[in-house]
C-alpha cells in the first residue's frame, strides 16, 4: 500500500508538470486549431533558463529559499511567454490563412530549431541542477514520507491551474479568449481583437510551459535539450485525453495521465513506461476522439 | 521544350550511372544514403504527397521491413535479397492493421497517432519483442546479398543495386500516377468528401496508400539491413521520420523529381559541409519554417496536369 | 410537424414511379433538429425542388439521401433499395450523384481529372494492372477519358479540359461539377444551388442544362434560391421551413400556399 501510495503521489506530481503543458497546446488549439509543436521545447527552455538564472543569480542565497523560487519561477515564466510572442510572430502569424499542413510543417521545424539552438548553445550532455540549493526535506503526511519538492509540485501546478482557470472563466480577456476559441469570425464581429486573443494564449501557454520545465529541473534535477519532445507529446495526450481546446479537461487528463503511467511503470513493466502514454493516445483516438470532457461536433459539409 | 527535359533526364541519370567511376568510396556511400533515403521518401510520398495524409511514423514501417530481413536471415538462413518481397509484405500488412483503425483521423490527429506509433515500435524493438529482436543492441551478423552469383559488399556494388531500385521504383511509380489508382489517391488529398461524393471508396484507397508506401519502407528496410549487416533501434527513432516528412515536404509533395532532388540536398549538402554538423538539424528546423512561409509547395511543385492535348485524342475511341 | 394542405402528388400526368423516397427522415444535431420528419417521393424522370429560407434544412436532407449523415429515424429508398448504413460511395454506384452548395471541386487537379473522378467507380485497374500497365488497363483509361471528355462536351467545358480547376471562372466550376456527377452515370442527379453566384446570363444557359439532361432521362433533385429557375425547371416543389416540410405541390400550388407565402414573407427577395 505504501508502494502504491508513493507512486499515486509521484504520478500526480507528473501529472501536474504535463498537465501545465498541456494547457499550453489546449489553448492554441482551442484559438489557431493548431497543434503547436514547438511547445514542448518552449517547455525546455524554461528548464534551461531556470538553470542559468538559479546558478548565475544565486537568488535563494540572496532571497532565501522561498522568495528566491519564487522570484525564479516569475523570471522564467514572463522569459519563455516572451520566446512564445516571438514564436507566434515568427513561424504561425504569417501562415494564419495557409493549408493546416503549412503551419504544422512550419511549427515543426520550429520546434527543431529551438531544440538544436539550445544543443549548439548548451551542448547536447544532461544538465544538472545544483542539489546544494534546495532542500532535500521529507514530509511526514498521512503515514507517508513524501520528498518536499513532489508536494510542492502537485501544489504549484494545482494553484496555477486555478488561477488559469478563474482567470478564463471570470475576466473579460478570458471571456474573449473562450468566445474566440468558440468562433473566430463571430468573437471579431463582436468587436474582440483576435489578435490580441492569440498573442495572449501564446503568452499564458508558454509560461505555464516554462513554469513546467522548471519545475522538472527542480524536481528530477536534470535536464536534456530533448526532453521537450517527450513531455510535449505527452502533454498533448493529455490534452486530447482530457478533449482538446478544453482547459479542465487538460488538467483532468494530465494528472490522469500521470497516474495512470505511474502506476503502468510500477505495475506492469518499466521498460514500456514511454510507450504508456502513446497507448493511451491511439486507444483514446480511436476510442473517443473528443476526449474525456470534449463535446461531439459533427462536420459542416 | 519536351526534347530539352528528356535529355536534361537522360543526361542526369547517365552521370549518376557513371558515378562511381569517378567518386571514392565515401562519396558513393553518401550516394547510397541518398537513395535510401530516396526509396524511403518515394514511398511516403505516395502517402503524404499523394494522398495527403500527414504520416510521420514511417521510420516504423522501414523499421519492420529491416527486421523481418534480418530475423529471416540471421535465425533461418534465408539469402538476404530473397527477403525483400517478404519484408515488404510485412511492412504492408502492419502498416494496415495500424492504419485501420486511425486512418479516418483529421490530419494532425493522424500526425500525432503516427509519431506514437513509431514510437511504440522502437521502444518495442529496444525491449526485444517476441525475443527475437535483440533489445537495444539489435541484429548483428546479416549476410552480405548475393545477385547473379557475385557477393555485393563494396560501396560501389551497393550503388547499383540501391540505385537499380530507385530506378525501378521511379518507372512503377510514374504508371502508377497516372493510372486510376493515382489520381484516386490525389481525389483524396484535394477534398475527401467530393471524393467520397464522386464514387471513390476514400477508406479503402487511404489503406491502399499507407500499405503500398510502407511496402516500400519495409522493401527499403531490407535493403538497409544488407548494407549495414547491424541494425538497432536507433536506426529507426523519431528523426528518421522527421527527415522523410521534410524530404517530401520540401522536394514538392507529389512530385518524384522533387523529392529525389530533396533527398539529395537533405542528405546530401550536410555531407559538404561537415564542419557544421552539429548545425544541420538547426538549419533543417529554420528552412522548413521558411519553406512553409514562402515556398509552401515546395522547391519542384507537383503539377496538376496528366494528360497532354497528345494524350487527350486517345480518348476519342 | 405541419401537414402540408397540398400534399396529394398534382400531377399524375408524369409516370408516377418513385425513384426517390423520403419518409419520416429526422436528423438533430445536438439539441436542434435540423430535419423534422420529412417525407416526400421524387417519381422518375421528374425535376423536383427542395426549396425554403436559409436554415430550413435542405442542405442537411441531401447529405442525408448521399449518407454523408446519418438520418436519427426513418428511411430513405432508392429504386426500391434502402440506403441505410450505406457509405457515400457505395449511394453513388446505385445511381445518385450530387453538386455541393460551396462548390468542391479537386482544385489542383485539371478540369479533365475532376471528371474521371467520376468515372472512378467503373473501372476495375488495380495497383498492378496499372504498373504493368495491361492492355485492358490501357483500354480502360482510354475509354474513360474519351466519357469525360464527352460529358465536359455536354456542358460545354471541352476547350477547357487541360486547365487547372481553380483556374475557372465561377459559373464554369458549378458545370464542371454537374459534369464530375454526370460522369458517374446517375440516375438521380442532386443538385445542390446550382445557380449560386451565377449571372442572369449563366442562369439562363444552366435552365437550359437542366432540360437536356432531363432528356437524358436523369432525374433531378434541387435546392434553389433562385424562383424563377425554380418555377421554370421543377414541376414539384417541397418547401421545408424551420426542418419541417410545410407544402409540397407545383408551383403554382405552391406559390398560392398561404404558409409558404408566410414563410417567404421579408425573408426573400423574389425578384
Amino acid at each position: 500500500m505504501e508502494e502504491f501510495f508513493q507512486q499515486l503521489t509521484n504520478g500526480l506530481a507528473v501529472g501536474g508538470i504535463y498537465a501545465l503543458i498541456a494547457l499550453g497546446y489546449t489553448m492554441v488549439y482551442g484559438v489557431l486549431k493548431l497543434i503547436n509543436f514547438a511547445h514542448g521545447d518552449l517547455f525546455t527552455y524554461g528548464a534551461y533558463l531556470g538553470l542559468t538564472l538559479l546558478t548565475s543569480l544565486a537568488l535563494t542565497d540572496r532571497l532565501g529559499f522561498a522568495l528566491g523560487v519564487l522570484v525564479l519561477v516569475l523570471m522564467v515564466m514572463g522569459l519563455v511567454a516572451v520566446l512564445g510572442a516571438i514564436l507566434e510572430r515568427a513561424a504561425y502569424r504569417p501562415l494564419r490563412e495557409s493549408p493546416r499542413l503549412s503551419a504544422v510543417v512550419s511549427a515543426l521545424g520550429a520546434s527543431i530549431f529551438l531544440q538544436n539552438t539550445l544543443m549548439l548553445i548548451y551542448g547536447a550532455r544532461f544538465q544538472v541542477y545544483p542539489d546544494n540549493i534546495l532542500p532535500a526535506t521529507t514530509l511526514h503526511l498521512f503515514g507517508l514520507y513524501l520528498p518536499l519538492m513532489r508536494v510542492l509540485i502537485v501544489l504549484a501546478s494545482v494553484a496555477m491551474m486555478a488561477a488559469l482557470y478563474l482567470f478564463i472563466q471570470k475576466t473579460r480577456i478570458g471571456t474573449a479568449i473562450r468566445a474566440a476559441a468558440i468562433d473566430q469570425g463571430a468573437a471579431r464581429l463582436m468587436g474582440i481583437d483576435v489578435n490580441r486573443v492569440i498573442l495572449l494564449v501564446f503568452l499564458m501557454g508558454p509560461a505555464l510551459g516554462g513554469a513546467a520545465g522548471l519545475m522538472v529541473g527542480l524536481y528530477y534535477g536534470q535536464i536534456n535539450f530533448t526532453m521537450g519532445w517527450v513531455y510535449g507529446m505527452k502533454a498533448f495526450t493529455a490534452a486530447i485525453l482530457g478533449g482538446i481546446g478544453n482547459i479542465p479537461g487538460a488538467m483532468v487528463g494530465g494528472l490522469l495521465l500521470g497516474v495512470i503511467e505511474a502506476l503502468g511503470a510500477a505495475y506492469l513493466s518499466i521498460a514500456w513506461k514511454d510507450a504508456i502514454a502513446f497507448l493511451v493516445l491511439i486507444l483514446i483516438l480511436i476510442v473517443r476522439p473528443t476526449g474525456l470532457l470534449g463535446e461531439r461536433v459533427a462536420d459542416k459539409i | 521544350m519536351k526534347h530539352g527535359k528528356l535529355f536534361a533526364v537522360v543526361l542526369l541519370a547517365a552521370l549518376l550511372a557513371a558515378a562511381p567511376l569517378f567518386l571514392n568510396a565515401y562519396q558513393v556511400d553518401v550516394l547510397n544514403s541518398i537513395g535510401l533515403y530516396g526509396l524511403l521518401a518515394l514511398g511516403l510520398n505516395l502517402i503524404l504527397g499523394e494522398a495527403g495524409l500527414f504520416n510521420m511514423g514511417h521510420a516504423a514501417f522501414y523499421a519492420v521491413g529491416a527486421y523481418t530481413a534480418a530475423i529471416l536471415n540471421t535465425r533461418y538462413q534465408i539469402p538476404i535479397l530473397w527477403t525483400l518481397p517478404l519484408s515488404g509484405l510485412t511492412a504492408g500488412l502492419f502498416a494496415l492493421v495500424v492504419a485501420r483503425p486511425v486512418v479516418h483521423l483529421r490530419g494532425d490527429y493522424l500526425l500525432i497517432v503516427t509519431i506514437g506509433v513509431g514510437e511504440i515500435v522502437r521502444i518495442a524493438l529496444v525491449n526485444d519483442i517476441f525475443g527475437m529482436t535483440g533489445g537495444a543492441n539489435g541484429i548483428f551478423g546479416i549476410s552480405r546479398p548475393q545477385l547473379f552469383g557475385i557477393v555485393i559488399r563494396r560501396p560501389w556494388e551497393f550503388f547499383y543495386l540501391i540505385w537499380g531500385c530507385v530506378a525501378l521504383t521511379i518507372f512503377l511509380f510514374l504508371r502508377l500516377k497516372q493510372s486510376r489508382f493515382g489520381r484516386a489517391l490525389n481525389y483524396l488529398r484535394e477534398d475527401e468528401v467530393a471524393a467520397e461524393g464522386s464514387g471513390i471508396n476514400t477508406a479503402y484507397y487511404k489503406l491502399a496508400a499507407f500499405g503500398l508506401g510502407a511496402a516500400w519502407a519495409g522493401m527499403a528496410g531490407t535493403l538497409f539491413a544488407a548494407k549495414m549487416t547491424i541494425i538497432s533501434p536507433e536506426s529507426f527513432n523519431f528523426w528518421e521520420s522527421v527527415v522523410l516528412f521534410m524530404i517530401v515536404i520540401l522536394g514538392g509533395a507529389g512530385n518524384i523529381a522533387g523529392v529525389l532532388l530533396a533527398a539529395f540536398l537533405v542528405i546530401g549538402l550536410p555531407e559538404l559541409f561537415r564542419e557544421f554538423a552539429s548545425a544541420r538539424m538547426l538549419v533543417f528546423g529554420l528552412v522548413m519554417v521558411v519553406m512553409m512561409v514562402f515556398r509552401p509547395r515546395g522547391l519542384l511543385p507537383a503539377r496538376g496536369g496528366r494528360f497532354s492535348p497528345v494524350t487527350l485524342a486517345r480518348g476519342r475511341g | 410537424m405541419m401537414e402540408a394542405p397540398s400534399a396529394v402528388s398534382s400531377r399524375p400526368a408524369i409516370t408516377a414511379t418513385p425513384l426517390l423516397t423520403l419518409q419520416g427522415l429526422t436528423k438533430t444535431f445536438g439539441g436542434l433538429t435540423a430535419v423534422d420528419a420529412v417525407s416526400f417521393v421524387v417519381e422518375e424522370g421528374s425535376v423536383v425542388g427542395l426549396i425554403g429560407p436559409n436554415g430550413a434544412g435542405k442542405t442537411t436532407v441531401f447529405n442525408l439521401i448521399t449518407g454523408n449523415y446519418r438520418p436519427d429515424r426513418g428511411r430513405i429508398e432508392f429504386a426500391g433499395t434502402s440506403l441505410a448504413g450505406l457509405r457515400t460511395h457505395r449511394i453513388i454506384a446505385l445511381g445518385i450523384a450530387r453538386t455541393f452548395q460551396n462548390i468542391r471541386l479537386f482544385q489542383r487537379l485539371t478540369v479533365l481529372e475532376n471528371v474521371l473522378a467520376g468515372c472512378h467507380y467503373q473501372m476495375r485497374g488495380g495497383i498492378l494492372a496499372a504498373m504493368l500497365r495491361l492492355p485492358s488497363q490501357r483500354r480502360e483509361e482510354n475509354d474513360a477519358m474519351g466519357r469525360a471528355l464527352k460529358e465536359l462536351e455536354f456542358v460545354g467545358l471541352r476547350q477547357q479540359a487541360l486547365i487547372l480547376a481553380k483556374n475557372l471562372a465561377y459559373g464554369d466550376q458549378r458545370r464542371l461539377e454537374i459534369a464530375r456527377a454526370l460522369a458517374t452515370r446517375p440516375r438521380l442527379l442532386v443538385l445542390d444551388e446550382p445557380a449560386g453566384g451565377m449571372n442572369e446570363q449563366e442562369t439562363e444557359a444552366l435552365i437550359g442544362l437542366i432540360s437536356r439532361i432531363r432528356a437524358r432521362g436523369i432525374t433531378i433533385l434541387l435546392i434553389e434560391h433562385d424562383m424563377r429557375l425554380v418555377m421554370r425547371a421543377c414541376e414539384k416543389l417541397v418547401v421545408l421551413e424551420n426542418g419541417g416540410k410545410i407544402a409540397e405541390g407545383s408551383p403554382e400550388q405552391v406559390r398560392r400556399d398561404p404558409k409558404v407565402i408566410e414563410a417567404y414573407l421579408g425573408t426573400e427577395d423574389e425578384a
